[in-house]
Parts: structure tokens; C-alpha cells; sequence
């Protein structure tokens, strides 16, 4: 065996390398979440004739996952012909791959402004059905000893919150405004499920989320309340976007008395 | 009747490969088309890219040197081990390469978080590695080392093991052989095997979402940016791929000159 002539070893495992290096290359760089799939077609042909059939492609911000969860169930319950898909994320996400051709029913957002960049083409209708206060989260055990919003100023206290463009982190930024603090934010996460994953991993001392996803959260965290002087309220409006009747439905049966009901069941305020 | 055979299986045979091409391709070619040529250089200039145009690069070079420094001596362990659980190292290094990104962050904040299985020891000393440039590197690390010590590795299996019996037999000690023998031999491969794992190193993205947070200037690397800018500025977003893709590109030219011939 001499220099000039690699062992095989060599010339067998390198294009592999290069290969599956490619591959993640080209792959890596985004992972956006995936949106529902291509069931629920925009324009879905219109079955006025009971019993309702079809499905319904629901986009939901992420502090509403746990109250839709629990809509899809009852809905598909009363009506058996029809699925509800639901898909979860940060708002400004949801409204970007709707307007990107994303197949969706309805979408229920976090905020009114959350909808302003939607394409108002694609907009049947909307409807305000709750809101949301911002609330502080801290793991159980709060390490860091915090009662009030003043207390995330404090030195060495990691704060997250959402980022920038997300409804939350939107609300977040407006809320130190109001209280004069400039808190210790170590991370902006893609959405408000995200940043209230790093204080139950206990990774952060507090985050800056809904009121909703304490009360969600149970006792994986704890909610510190945030002065209603210092607080902002988002009202989350429900935008009907296909024609058909399932959805139509849906979009009533959220906001009947017993849709708000559950909403409300998870922290929500009335819309 | 040979030649209509020849051409049916011609055409059953190219329709799927033309499509699988067309898969690659499209979305590429829609990227280049979708770009404001003009605004790219104002668009990296921008106050929300500079941060992290700096932050990838002091990164994936740190990820670079931990990779130089770490990963060739562990290269050089599994080219000269015969012993049986050298297979078992290997595999487990190509573990990374096929995990999910986002699973090697949970992994690595199970690791290194503030409650983790080693990170608790070190948060009494004051050491907190997540939300830290820091976990970055160790993000960046734990995806792109493997690239490394499999592209070294493969170069210095194929170098002469006779090299090293008439080094030893002139009383050169391990560490003498490797500096003056065996790494300026390998060193192409050390090349490319570092050009491989600093791309790979640029690229990340779950590992350090997870793990590392995404805060300007400290955690927030030019995927990450991405990621956030198509929400606020897609043609920023646009702008920042096309780069990417470009160092990509360039990357894999650099490689194809050393391997691909």
C-alpha cells in the first residue's frame, strides 16, 4: 500500500460523507413547521345539506393549541363526517403561510394586529372571541424570587420572551415600556410555546407569556400576574377563510356559548 | 424491437430521474429568481444582520478549531485501532449525522442545562451555558465534529501504516509521529474535513434554537435570522439565503477540487 493509492477505507466513506453532507446542507438551513396538509382546500364545495362532511384546516396561534385542542375534540364528537386538522404556531408564521398559498379554513389568531400583513382577499369573515393578558411564568420553584414585573430587572435574572415579530413579543416589549424596565432577555423564541418551555425546563428563571399558557401549563410553572397599568390585552380574533359549510360551522360552534365557554376554560377572557 | 425496448426504458428510467432533478432544482432556481440583486449588500448591512453575520463566523471558527483540536487526535485513535469497539466508537459518531437537529438540543440542555446532568455541578460555580454564545459552539460542535473525525479518519487510514513502524523504530513518540509525520501527510484531508464541518457548523439550526435561545448578537446565528426575518422582512431573508447558499456552493467546489476529481 503506498500514498498515491487511498485505501478503500477512504474512497469508500468520503463521497458518503460529502453526500449526506449535501443533504443536510440543503436541508438544514430552515425548518419551518410544516402547515397542515393539502386536504383542507380553500373554496371546499358547498354542502348546505345536513349531516356536515369534510374537513376543516384550522391555524391556530400557539397559546391557543390546549382550548382548540379541546374544540376539535368536541366539534368532531357533535360531528362525526367532519376532521378538524389543526395546526400550531406563532402567528405572524401562520398568517405568512396562508398568504404563502398554505391551505387553511379558518385562523384564529393572537391579536388583531397579528392579522393586518393577512391578504384581506382571502378574508370571509372575522370575528373577535377572546382575550389574553400578558402574565410572568416562573418555574415552581422560582429561583430567581420574583413577585412583581419589577423584579426582572433585577441583576442576573434570565428573562425570555417571544421574538420581535410574534404577537407576544410585540405585547411583551410594549408592557417593559410601560413599566420603565429594561429586564435581562436572554433568548426571543419563535413563539409563546417556546418561551415558556425554557422556565419549565427551568432553563430561565421567568417568561413573558399569556395568561392562557399558565393556566395551561398546570403545575409545570407559575404564574406571576402583571399589573394591569403595565399590561396589554390582545383580542384574538377567529378569520374565516374557506366558503364551506363545515367551516362555517366550526367558526359558529367557537363562537356559540359553550365554544367561548371552553376557551374561556383555559384563561381566556371574553372577547 | 431491441431498439423501441431500449427507448421505453430510456423514457421510464428519465421521466423520475428528470423529476428527481426538477425536485432539487426548482426551489434553488426560485430562490436566485426571488432576489432583489441590487439590495443584497444594503440587506447584509443591515443593523439586524451584522450581529449575526459576526456571530456565525466567530462561531463555526471556534467549531472549527474544537474540531481541529479535539476531533484529530480522536481521528487518529479510530485509523490505528483494530480493537472491536472501535466500531462502536465509529457508529456512535455517525449518530449526529442522521439525528434530528432539534433532538441533538434537547440532548445537549439535557446535558448542559441549567438543571442538566452536568450542567447542574457547574451552576453552583456560576456557570450557565444555555442562552450563552457558548452553547452555540457546543451546538455547533456536537453537529459538525462527526463531519471531522470521519473525513480525517478516512485520510489517515490511507496513509502507510509502514510510515509509522519506521517512525517508531527511530524512537519517535506518538505525538512526534502525528506532528511530523502523519499530519502534513493528512493534510488535505484535514482540510476538507474542516471546510465540511464549518459549513455544516454554519448551517445549524435546531440544535441551537433549542439549546442556545435566539438572542441578537450573543445566540442568534444567520439561520436563526432567517428564520425570524421571513417573518418581518422576507426579502432580508431572501437576501441572507442567497449568501448561505452561496458559501455553500463555494464550499462544495472547494471539496469537489479535493475529492470529487
Amino acid at each position: 500500500m503506498s500514498l498515491a493509492h487511498p485505501a478503500p477505507a477512504r474512497r469508500r466513506l468520503l463521497p458518503v460523507v460529502v453526500a449526506a453532507f449535501a443533504a443536510v446542507l440543503l436541508a438544514g438551513c430552515g425548518s419551518a413547521p410544516s402547515s397542515a396538509d393539502g386536504t383542507g382546500q380553500r373554496g371546499w364545495s358547498d354542502a348546505s345539506a345536513a349531516p356536515l362532511q369534510g374537513t376543516v384546516t384550522v391555524l391556530a396561534a400557539a397559546s391557543l393549541t390546549e382550548s382548540f385542542d379541546q374544540l376539535k375534540n368536541d366539534f368532531e364528537r357533535a360531528h362525526p363526517g367532519v376532521t378538524v386538522e389543526t395546526s400550531y404556531g406563532s402567528s405572524s408564521t401562520l398568517v405568512q403561510q396562508v398568504d404563502n398559498g398554505a391551505p387553511a379554513s379558518v385562523i384564529a389568531l393572537a391579536g388583531t394586529a397579528a392579522a393586518e400583513p393577512l391578504d384581506k382577499s382571502l378574508v370571509k369573515d372575522t370575528k373577535n372571541f377572546a382575550t389574553n393578558v400578558l402574565e410572568i411564568a416562573v418555574p415552581p420553584s422560582n429561583p430567581a424570587g420574583i413577585t412583581s414585573i419589577d423584579d426582572l430587572a433585577k441583576a442576573g435574572v434570565k428573562v425570555v420572551v417571544c421574538a420581535d415579530t410574534v404577537p407576544c413579543g410585540k405585547a411583551a416589549h410594549a408592557t417593559f415600556t410601560k413599566a420603565r424596565i429594561v429586564p435581562n432577555v436572554v433568548s426571543k423564541e419563535v413563539d409563546v410555546k417556546a418561551a415558556l418551555a425554557k422556565v419549565k425546563l427551568a432553563e430561565a428563571d421567568a417568561a413573558i407569556v399569556y395568561h392562557s399558557d399558565v393556566v395551561a401549563a398546570k403545575d409545570a410553572v407559575t404564574g406571576v400576574p402583571i399589573e394591569r397599568r403595565y399590561n396589554t390585552t390582545l383580542h384574538y380574533p377567529v378569520i374565516t377563510l374557506a366558503d364551506d359549510a363545515a367551516s362555517r360551522a366550526f367558526v359558529a360552534y367557537l363562537l356559540s356559548e359553550t365554544g367561548l365557554a371552553t376557551v374561556q376554560s383555559f384563561g381566556f377572557g371574553a372577547p | 424491437m431491441r431498439y423501441a425496448g431500449r427507448w421505453r426504458s430510456r423514457i421510464t428510467l428519465g421521466v423520475p430521474a428528470a423529476a428527481a432533478l426538477l425536485l432539487l432544482v426548482v426551489p434553488l432556481v426560485t430562490l436566485l429568481l426571488r432576489a432583489e440583486w441590487a439590495r443584497i449588500p444594503s440587506d447584509l448591512a443591515t443593523p439586524n444582520v451584522l450581529p449575526a453575520l459576526r456571530l456565525s463566523l466567530t462561531t463555526t471558527s471556534s467549531t472549527a478549531v474544537l474540531c481541529l483540536i479535539l476531533g484529530t487526535p480522536l481521528a487518529w485513535f479510530l485509523a490505528r485501532s483494530e480493537h472491536r469497539t472501535t466500531g462502536w466508537v465509529r457508529a456512535l459518531l455517525t449518530v449526529p449525522l442522521v439525528l434530528p437537529p432539534v433532538v441533538g438540543g434537547v440532548a445537549l440542555l439535557m446535558a448542559w442545562g441549567r438543571t442538566g446532568l452536568v450542567g447542574q455541578h457547574l451552576t453552583p460555580l456560576g456557570i450557565q451555558i444555555p442562552f450563552t454564545t457558548v452553547a452555540v459552539v457546543l451546538a455547533e460542535t456536537f453537529v459538525a465534529m462527526p463531519y471531522y473525525v470521519l473525513a480525517v479518519e478516512g485520510a489517515m487510514r490511507g496513509l502507510d501504516p509502514r510510515l509509522e513502524s519506521v517512525a517508531r523504530t527511530l524512537g519517535a513518540s506518538d505525538m512526534r509521529y502525528l506532528r511530523t509525520v502523519a499530519i502534513p501527510l493528512v493534510l488535505p484531508g484535514i482540510a476538507s474535513g474542516l471546510a465540511l464541518a464549518w459549513a455544516r457548523a454554519l448551517g445549524e439550526f435546531g440544535a441551537t434554537i433549542t439549546f442556545a435561545g435566539n438572542f441578537q448578537g450573543r445566540t442568534q446565528t444567520l439561520p436563526l435570522l432567517v428564520y425570524v426575518e421571513l417573518e418581518r422582512d422576507p426579502q432580508i431573508a431572501i437576501s441572507i439565503s442567497i449568501m448561505l447558499l452561496a458559501v455553500s456552493v463555494l464550499v462544495l467546489g472547494v471539496l469537489r477540487g479535493r475529492w470529487l476529481r
